[in-house]
């Protein structure tokens, strides 16, 4: 057995280290809980001289947005990274920064959106941002979170996308647990990440343009359609990505990862971290024999639906784990995004789902023991009982 | 806006703008509800209107006032605010 060298980091030391590593041209980032140790170990590299990154300390989300957006105008390499209020702060900016075109990589860390006030993991602040034309990935560990932010860049800047990339992980589960994490070779990274290019940068000032300008009825619509345009793209464009990457680092990173499920008649989707603690439980089952397996969606946006369905086919029941409430009445955003994915596919498994995990509310084995134990009793029964559930919520 | 509209495949991504220096290109004399005019006699040249206007549409000639761009204009009334001989007027369109 050959011996990988492992460093001991948690989630947020690990994108900060995976930042060092790209040297972004300019870093503008406003400190939030749980993303406040990203920006104090990428600082410290800034101040030792380890890269040549112009940080920017702003006044505030709206600011670092702002920085950024137009430091990724002028035709720097760009990154911040933010939590929860921080990213509801930035919305305005959020927008400008997705139908600008600016391929900026922002590392979240996933903490619940006041109010009441919380500062621990769930998914409501990126949820919401599932509509702002952010590509955005959703990270099981610190290994993914530090692999992930390297290959976001080159998913954003791919001259088919052009679309800024959120790389998310929960908050505190693995933004502060300690984990082993094997770290490339920095040489590799940067030839991997390559020269920040991009067409028209606004300093090239002997090619004078505009960024920005109004756009009104006559041409809005059309640069609206460009942009779902290039979420298409990013379907077909990330598989290449991702094979390039798989070549020179190893890992090959899919829009899914199927844990024990080809043949399932059972299964869980679920996302980031609480995928770890449901393949825990996948384990026990299928030491009893049951066919229990678990999809975990990597890249929610673009959503992956084709991918999703195939991987279903021969599932009878499925529980959708929501780590957020969107508030339609219709159960979670993940959810209600799985069940219009199928809808055209021809694979319609009993499908029900599980709010979870609300303000870093545990999820214990006991509760994904729970919802298999509801799906074996759905497979029994051929019925959906409640469709809409609250799992670990006192009742 | 005289030649066709193009689809989103052949427009700069993003609302980008690639050329510079097209303001001129815009007409936005075609807002305008009032319209400045020139009493001759009375103007001194001394240009302040052509300093104060927002649109740069007060024609210039050697070292004259000769007139308004009224392509551009968007008849604000700025240039017969600050005459200080008070030789322009602002007519209301008539169509
Ligand atoms: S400000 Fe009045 S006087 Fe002076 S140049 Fe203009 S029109 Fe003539
Ligand atoms: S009315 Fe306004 S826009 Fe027109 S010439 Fe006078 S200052 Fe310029």
């Amino acid at each position: 057995m050959s011996k990988v060298k492992k460093t001991p980091l948690t989630g947020d030391q690990a994108v900060a280290y995976a930042m060092k590593q790209i040297d972004p041209d300019v870093v503008a980032a406003y400190p939030i809980t749980p993303q406040t140790e990203i920006v104090m170990s990428f600082s410290n590299y800034v101040a030792n001289g380890q890269v040549s990154t112009e940080i920017i300390p702003v006044e505030s989300e709206h600011s670092a947005m702002s920085a950024c957006v137009g430091s990724a105008a002028a035709g720097a390499r760009t990154m911040t990274a933010t939590s929860a209020n921080g990213l509801a702060l930035m919305w305005e900016i959020v927008y400008i920064a997705a139908s600008t075109r600016l391929p900026i990589v922002m590392p979240v860390v996933n903490r619940a959106l006041s109010g009441p006030i919380n500062i621990h993991c769930d998914h409501s602040d990126t949820m919401g941002a599932r509509d702002s034309g952010w590509i955005q990935i959703y990270c099981e560990n610190a290994q993914e979170v530090y692999e992930n932010t390297i290959l976001a860049v080159r998913i954003a800047e791919h001259k088919k996308i052009l679309l800024p990339v959120m790389v998310c992980q929960d908050g505190f589960i693995t933004s502060h647990g300690v984990e082993g994490v094997e770290l490339f070779d920095d040489k590799k990274v940067k030839d991997f990440v390559g020269e920040y290019k991009i067409d028209d940068p606004l300093l090239d000032v002997d090619h004078p343009v505009t960024y920005g300008p109004l756009d009104l009825q006559d041409y809005y619509f059309e640069h609206k359609r460009q942009q779902s345009e290039a979420m298409k793209n990013a379907l077909s464009v990330i598989p290449e990505v991702s094979e390039e990457f798989a070549k020179v680092f190893g890992t090959k990173y899919d829009f899914i990862e199927e844990y024990k499920l080809a043949d399932a008649e059972i299964a869980i989707i679920a996302m980031s971290s609480a995928a770890g603690t449901v393949k825990f439980v996948v384990d026990e089952l299928r030491k009893k024999g049951v066919k229990a397996g678990l999809l975990r969606p990597r890249i929610f946006r673009p959503f992956p639906k084709e991918k999703i369905a195939a991987a279903l086919k021969n599932v009878k029941a499925v529980a959708v784990l929501d780590r957020s409430e969107s508030f339609s009445a219709e159960g979670g955003p993940l959810y209600t995004d799985v069940k219009a994915g199928l809808y055209d596919s021809g694979v319609k498994p009993l499908a029900m789902n599980y709010i979870f995990g609300l303000g870093g509310r545990d999820l214990f084995p006991a509760d994904i023991n729970k919802v298999y134990t509801d799906l074996r009793d759905v497979l029994k029964t051929g019925k959906v009982k409640t469709a809409l559930n609250y799992l670990g919520s006192r009742e | 806006m005289a030649d066709k509209l193009k689809n989103w495949k052949n427009i700069p991504i993003g609302g980008k703008i690639t050329k510079a220096g097209n303001a001129a290109e815009y007409n936005t004399g075609s807002w305008r509800t009032f319209k400045p005019e020139k009493n001759e006699k009375k103007c001194i040249n001394c240009l302040f209107c052509w300093i104060y206007c927002p649109d740069s549409s007060i024609k210039v000639e050697d070292g004259k006032m000769v007139g308004f761009d009224y392509e551009h204009c968007k008849g604000c009334g700025i240039c017969a605010s600050v005459c200080p001989v008070k030789c322009i007027d602002m007519k209301k369109e008539e169509k």
